[in-house]
């Protein structure tokens, strides 16, 4: 019983960072309609600017964190304006490669700058464990899913009752409706991606003030397709609850299986999905017409 | 010469018969020849470490002609190429080693079943298409890499298989300068070989499924019987050149066959050009030599730059994605396209159109 209830905690933190990841995803990919195989690089970027923030120039978290979003959001904004407005309406390939290509130039940009080693995590989430009766819950997971649950509250609201969210919603739905009745497509895109940057930049913290701060978090950025599959990839409440189920799934798959099948399930999941309810849980079931 | 092709406007059809031959004019087959004089003479000029690069372009020319069949022709986005690449190695490799096959069995063997893989995979593909179909593939690539790193008792797991040197017919291949011929043969029947599908019925039907499926469904093209023969062709290919590195490495692991190296693929038919035959072989040897380049350049650079040296695979990360957001920005066509541009140019000299 320990055992579960501890590893309901890593699947759940796991899992909350999955969601934010693949918030900015869903973001990007209903506003525009490009798959983003950058999503875990931006992940990486915003846990590396964080790393150099507070473990190298000493700031505190609290200027570390707005640093860390203010330069994902420039960055955002440039990839925006120079990678993907020219090559709008370009075939599915052309985009996915444009992306991979991003995630490239990202990842070896981290890796110029810092190296390929692994840093020491920036200690700002409280260490020690939670002791409920003689359960241990270690208090930097139990802290990442409440700070993921806020920001993940948070975006959904700006989403559904803000001006700016309720644009993107627009433009998801009709692009020449939305161009109508006056709202910018340009910059719902760049909107789209800065916001996208922003989730990615609080989940690469979350996670690398867990794990530490390696190259290798970008992998965190596949198992993204999963879970974005699974909740449908237009829907923002997917993504939180696909976020959950594969998390939750990995650490049980892990923890009582093991042998490294934790690694694989959730593409079996993914492929599953495909097969039965392409367009997810809560996605919008397309049909195609002639 | 140089007087035909000032005056030339266009390569110009007056039958069917024509428009069909494989080498279209008088100057195609002066290049074609030039660049076999080339291919032969290469091995007797070049260095080692530029022959090895040459074979590992020439292996890389296969596989990326049979990603090309599926992606640029067929129009179906496939990120299991390191996969499929790997479904060929491990097969022939154990046929050899443990079933004590002879190697060309073997490699023979390992297409046939890396054909079968990818015609199951093709399963999925005729539910998906576009993105999805890329996700489904993703999924494919790191459930085949999985099976690969945990069915110990077949694949060996993560420890590497070792393969003697290829020995037929009493002869050893011990050098590149050996496996060069063995590649160049390969690579140009599989350039051939490809170059013929797309004069063929069946590959016309292929090329109507990329541009309109609905269309193509409504002239009769079977489209599923299409894809399936699309990705089993593809693997065919990508199956026949995982079998050879296999052999030419002499080391089989399952890191040679990761995600980065599907994407390798997908970059070098971008670069070279989706949907050309000639492109893919320009694409593949771009994305060998610049790293061997940067390398090379890295290394000549390191008396004065010390730190360099460590900071070069990063920077080979960083130019390898850079190129690819380039190429589609600036040239989606790729490589194939602008020597099609410089030929115009230079035909049409001194005029400008």
């Amino acid at each position: 019983m320990t055992n579960f209830i501890q590893l309901t905690m890593f699947g759940l933190s796991n899992g909350a960072i999955l969601a934010l990841a693949a918030l900015g995803f869903v973001l990007i990919f209903k506003a525009s309609g490009v798959i983003n195989f950058a999503q875990g690089e931006f992940l990486l970027v915003g846990a590396y600017v964080f790393y150099a923030a507070v473990v190298v120039l000493g700031l505190p978290w609290y200027l570390g964190v707005p640093a860390a979003i203010a330069v994902a959001v420039v960055l955002g904004l440039i990839v925006e304006r120079t990678v993907l407005r020219p090559m709008l309406g370009a075939e599915p390939i052309a985009i996915i490669m444009a992306t991979i290509g991003l995630s490239s130039v990202l990842l070896g940009g981290v890796q110029v700058l810092f190296g390929t080693a692994p840093k020491a995590r920036p200690e700002v989430l409280p260490s020690g464990s939670l002791a409920i009766g003689d359960i241990q819950l270690p208090w930097d997971r139990v802290v990442a899913v409440l700070i993921a649950a806020v920001a993940l509250t948070a975006f959904s609201l700006f989403f559904t009752r803000s001006r700016h969210g309720i644009a993107i919603r627009a433009v998801a739905d009709d692009q020449q409706a939305a161009l109508t009745v006056g709202i910018s497509v340009r910059r719902v895109f760049a909107l789209s991606w800065a916001l996208a940057a922003a989730t990615a930049v609080v989940g690469g913290i979350l996670l690398a003030s867990i794990t530490g701060v390696a190259p290798t978090l970008a992998g965190f950025g596949l198992v993204v397709f999963p879970v974005v599959i699974l909740g449908g990839l237009d829907s923002v409440p997917g993504t939180i609850v696909g976020g959950v189920i594969i998390g939750l799934l990995t650490a049980y798959v892990g923890g009582y299986v093991g042998g490294g099948l934790q690694q694989v399930v959730p593409y079996v999941v993914l492929v599953l999905i495909l097969l039965v309810r392409p367009y997810g849980l809560f996605g919008q079931a397309r049909i195609r017409r002639v | 010469m140089t007087t035909a092709t000032a005056t030339r406007t266009g390569t110009y059809h007056r039958s069917y018969r024509s428009d069909q031959r494989l080498v279209q004019s008088h100057a195609a087959r002066v290049r074609l020849l030039l660049a076999l004089v080339v291919l032969l003479a290469l091995p007797f000029v070049l260095e080692p470490f530029w022959l090895t690069v040459a074979c590992q372009a020439g292996i890389a020319v296969i596989a990326a002609l049979g990603l090309n069949i599926l992606t640029g022709f067929t129009g179906q986005i496939s990120l299991a190429t390191g996969g499929f690449l790997a479904v060929g190695a491990y097969t022939s490799a154990l046929l050899t080693q443990r079933a004590g096959l002879p190697v060309p069995l073997s490699v023979a063997a390992a297409v046939l079943v890396t054909a079968a893989a990818g015609a199951l995979l093709s399963l999925p593909a005729l539910r998906l298409r576009g993105l999805y179909l890329a996700i489904a593939s993703l999924a494919a690539q790191e459930i085949i890499i999985f099976a690969v790193r945990n069915w110990e008792f077949v694949t060996g797991g993560n420890d590497a298989i070792s393969l003697p040197r290829l020995e037929l017919f009493g002869f050893v291949f011990r050098r590149d300068f050996h496996w060069y011929w063995v590649i160049l043969v390969f690579a140009v029947l599989a350039v051939v070989t490809a170059r013929n599908l797309f004069r063929t019925g069946a590959g016309r039907q292929l090329m109507a499924v990329r541009d309109q499926e609905v269309a193509a469904e409504a002239m009769g093209v079977d489209i599923a019987r299409a894809k399936v023969t699309a990705f089993a062709v593809s693997s065919g290919y990508i199956g026949l050149a995982g079998a050879l590195t296999a052999h030419y490495t002499g080391i089989v692991t399952w890191e040679r066959f990761t995600l980065e190296v599907s994407v390798l693929y997908l970059a070098i038919i971008i670069v070279g050009g989706l949907g050309s035959i000639a492109g893919t072989v320009y694409g593949a040897a771009f994305m060998f030599l610049l790293p061997a380049v940067i390398t090379q350049t890295g290394q000549r650079l390191q008396s004065s730059y010390p730190s360099l040296i460590e900071r070069l695979p990063a920077i080979q990360i960083m130019i390898f994605g850079l190129v690819i957001v380039l190429f589609l920005i600036l040239e989606p066509r790729g490589l194939d396209r602008i020597w099609q541009r410089v030929k115009g140019t230079l035909g049409r000299w001194p005029f400008r159109y």
